[in-house]
């Protein structure tokens, strides 16, 4: 038995959610190896050797793998699957786009955003926005996976020693091309991974108002920011800050949620939060049925002053 | 430029779903069922690309029992052209609907197919990308913003980071995100036009396809519930309970 991790990274470093899907597939047990995949992606490979219980590293290096695209990963890892058992990525939206394709063209299903591995071919995984918990077991010969990052600690970053081999590039797919990307540019932690998340809803009124009243805080705490889907919808946001069923997961040790209700959809991105704290004036919002502290009062006084207080 | 789009029949999305007692399924008995909100977004976009005179024609189709005919009658009322139900009682797993999927697209020879980037039931987001897979297509996923060019779509992607662009050659398989459109309210008079369109109803063998299951769900739970938390009654009490309870900051 083997595992196949494919590697979410920038070229120069592993992404943390790379980390968080070693450890589900040591859990899984058999040999693990990792595939990066990029354009002058060298240093992340090296990376991706340190990272103890990883055996082997594969790296294929070719100027159509820099964005990843969906067309041109797929038929790489198909190339690579028949020695594995599993393959293995992160539910990050870089690796949703592609893994289904994946496992497709190996005419096996995917099972999505695993929680927990009860042993090597069944598995935990939340549905009905996680309304529900399900145990999903595959007879396929091979299992393709993805990982809630959340739900696995991150593996160390040093202290292993795998090998790296390089793998032949497959050729472009031509079916697809890569033109721009506009990321939000923040020093503040990432939001999938930050220990703290101060996150805002619809009270806050405005794109101003959402940054006037949260930013301070967020400084304070060292935070990221998230947002609920109808704030980012409205524009206070960028759609990358959003948290829920179709935005991020995360699990902070703390989340602040500021004049958001809770609906079933945000709840399904951050009730895993070890501390929950919520401040809203409407106390019947259901948020407070999930927070561990409650804070009944207007945000526009309370944010402040708690901002003023820390 | 013929569009065909793809809904699944689902729970409403307002419904606090639970699992059964007994553990063998979601207790969905009498519950509101919906069209599922990423696909009324691709049928808006579908409806919009013929109201802008680029689409000629738009062909609807659902899979599973029966009652899948409403989602189509509401699509057809947004003002999709015809209908397609594959029906069967059998589960439908995504490698499934993707393979059925691409027997009614080989018939159908369409440019473009609109789908969810995800059913909000199972949460799978993956049948649009297997469906590109085994067409041999390109695809473009979780997207805000679609532009039909020559040949070529030219589509905006919500990913973890921000937006990415991206250019996919057509046939295409487009996946779509919530922020793309707002789907339209559907007016009495179109529904009873609805009535009228054509609705074809085949059964997964007439299509040739193997619909049996890979997965098998078993132990239906309920996640471990919060333990109901305090209120507080100042941010200073706030402050006081984050430091030294639970020792947070």
């Amino acid at each position: 038995m083997s595992v196949l991790v494919i590697a979410e990274h920038d070229n120069t470093d592993l992404k943390k959610a790379t980390l968080n899907t070693v450890t589900a597939a040591g859990k899984i047990g058999g040999d693990i190896h990792v595939l990066v995949a990029g354009s002058n992606c060298g240093a992340a490979a090296q990376a991706a050797a340190k990272v103890p219980g990883v055996s082997k590293v594969l790296v294929a290096d070719a100027p159509h793998y820099d964005h990843e695209l969906a067309e041109n990963m797929a038929p790489l890892v198909v190339g690579l699957a028949s020695g594995y058992s599993h393959i293995l990525t992160p539910a990050t939206t870089m690796c949703k786009n592609f893994l289904p394709r994946v496992a497709a063209l190996l005419d096996v299903a995917q099972i999505s955003d695993i929680i927990a591995v009860e042993s090597a071919d069944t598995f935990v995984r939340p549905i009905y926005a996680g309304n529900i918990f399900v145990t999903v077991q595959s007879k396929d010969p091979v299992k393709v996976v993805t990982v809630r990052t959340t739900a696995f600690d991150a593996a160390a970053t040093e202290g292993g020693s795998a090998s790296v081999e390089a793998v032949a590039p497959t050729a472009e797919a031509g079916l697809s091309g890569y033109v721009s990307q506009e990321l939000t540019k923040s020093e503040r932690p990432e939001l999938a991974s930050a220990p703290i998340v101060v996150s805002g809803g619809r009270a806050l009124g405005g794109y101003d108002k959402f940054h006037e009243v949260l930013e301070p805080l967020a400084d304070k705490l060292r935070a990221a920011i998230g947002a609920t889907r109808a704030a980012v919808d409205a524009g206070y946001a960028p759609n990358d800050y959003q948290i829920g069923q179709t935005g991020k997961v995360i699990a902070p040790k703390l989340y602040i949620g500021i004049g958001l209700s809770g609906a079933i959809q945000h709840l399904a991105g951050m009730k895993d939060s070890k501390v929950i704290v919520a401040i809203n004036k409407d106390e019947e919002a259901p948020i407070f049925q999930v927070a561990d502290y409650g804070l009944v009062a207007d945000l526009f006084n309370a944010v402040p002053e708690l901002t003023k207080a820390l | 430029m013929k569009v065909l789009i793809a809904v699944k029949r689902v729970v409403d999305y307002n419904v606090n779903v639970r699992p059964k007692t007994d553990g063998t399924g979601p207790d969905i008995a009498n519950v509101k069922m919906s069209m599922n909100p990423f696909d009324e977004v691709a049928v808006e976009e579908a409806v919009r690309l013929q109201e802008a005179g680029k689409a000629t024609e738009v062909v609807v189709v659902s899979m599973g029992v029966s009652a899948c005919q409403d989602s189509i009658r509401t699509a057809l009322a947004m003002g999709a052209d015809r209908g397609i139900l594959v029906e069967t009682d059998s589960e439908l797993q995504p490698l499934a609907v993707a393979k059925l999927l691409k027997a009614i697209v080989d018939k159908e020879k369409p440019q473009v197919v609109l789908v969810g980037k995800q059913a909000i039931d199972d949460d799978s987001n993956q049948t649009g990308q297997m469906l590109a897979a085994i067409l041999g297509w390109g695809q473009g996923t979780f997207i805000s913003k679609l532009e039909v060019g020559d040949g070529q779509v030219t589509v905006v992607r919500e990913v973890d980071g921000g937006l990415e662009t991206d250019t996919v050659k057509l046939p295409a398989v487009i996946t779509v995100d919530l922020r793309l459109n707002e789907p339209r309210f559907v007016k009495l008079p179109n529904i009873m036009k609805a009535k009228k369109k054509p609705l074809e109803v085949v059964k997964p063998a007439d299509l040739g396809v193997d619909i049996a299951p890979r997965l098998a769900y078993s132990n239906f739970r309920e996640p471990p519930k919060r333990k109901a938390g305090i209120k507080v009654a100042s941010v200073a009490d706030l402050v006081d309970k984050l430091k030294n309870d639970a020792k947070v900051i």
